[in-house]
């Protein structure tokens, strides 16, 4: 039955994964860490609802440094797997399958998501200034 | 000439037939998840530092009571969706595997009800 030609499942140990690889498993455990985020979101939607003094207990711990650290994670979490989910839609619609292709968009997904995220801080930390 | 697998030939559970709709369903919410996440981040970025009136004012207007309510249903359904996926590629154990999918749609469920109750009752001005 057996034969000593068939492919190979790598060897773990030994193993690099590659860049595409790294991204599909983070897209996956994004995927869940935002799931776990949305719990945040309902509570700051009912933080609203519920009144003012509510609503600024929820914005003083959302503006401390635990806070922040939480939502820029999440920020980050929400880009990746967006820009990383458009590119899955290219790839359901059957283009850039080709070897050069992924690795090119490998790195256009993790620029775009880097990008959003700083740039919703800018703009975040500049309205804040103003008002 | 059956093109089944002698094991899937054994079992003869065959094919549930609802693969393309969580499939296609997937796809549809990431779609429209696509406009809606990226115009809520820049919205709450931009009232990150507003006081209590105008965020209420801004979360609650018609258009945008409407798509935060659009985001929250298309956002629940894809989490659901997602993982149940993930919980059916690393769980084994049958019923573990159906427990953690069923309570993770129940939960998904409520959260969403909840996170509507909240965008309605401060577009109504509750």
């Amino acid at each position: 039955m057996s034969s000593n030609n068939r492919p190979l499942s790598p060897h773990l140990d030994v193993y690099s994964l590659p860049l595409s690889a790294l991204i599909s498993i983070v897209h996956r455990g994004t995927g869940a860490f935002l799931t776990m985020g949305t719990i945040v979101l309902v509570w700051w939607l009912m933080a609203l609802a519920g009144g003012e003094e509510a609503f600024m207990s929820a914005q003083s711990f959302m503006g401390s440094f635990f806070g922040r650290l939480i939502l820029f994670g999440w920020s980050f979490a929400l880009f990746f797997h967006l820009a990383n989910g458009i590119r899955h839609l290219i790839w359901d619609a059957g283009y850039g399958f080709e070897k050069e292709a992924v690795e090119k968009s490998s790195l256009i997904v993790i620029g775009t998501a880097g990008f959003l995220t700083f740039f919703v801080w800018v703009i975040a930390f500049s309205f804040g200034i103003g008002a | 000439m059956s093109l089944k697998s002698p094991l899937g030939q054994a079992k003869g559970l065959g094919s549930a037939k609802d693969g393309l709709h969580h499939w296609w369903a997937q796809r549809v919410t990431a779609i429209a998840l696509i406009p809606l996440t990226i115009w809520f981040a820049f919205k709450v970025a931009i009232l990150s530092m507003s006081d209590y009136q105008t965020v209420l004012e801004s979360i609650g207007s018609p258009w945008s009571a409407a798509l935060i309510v659009s985001l929250i249903v298309a956002a629940f359904y894809h989490a659901a969706l997602g993982m149940q996926v993930i919980f059916e590629d690393y769980i084994s154990h049958k019923a573990a595997r159906i427990i953690a999918i069923m309570g993770t749609n129940l939960l998904m469920f409520l959260l969403g009800a909840a996170a509507v109750i909240a965008v309605v009752r401060i577009a109504l001005g509750g």
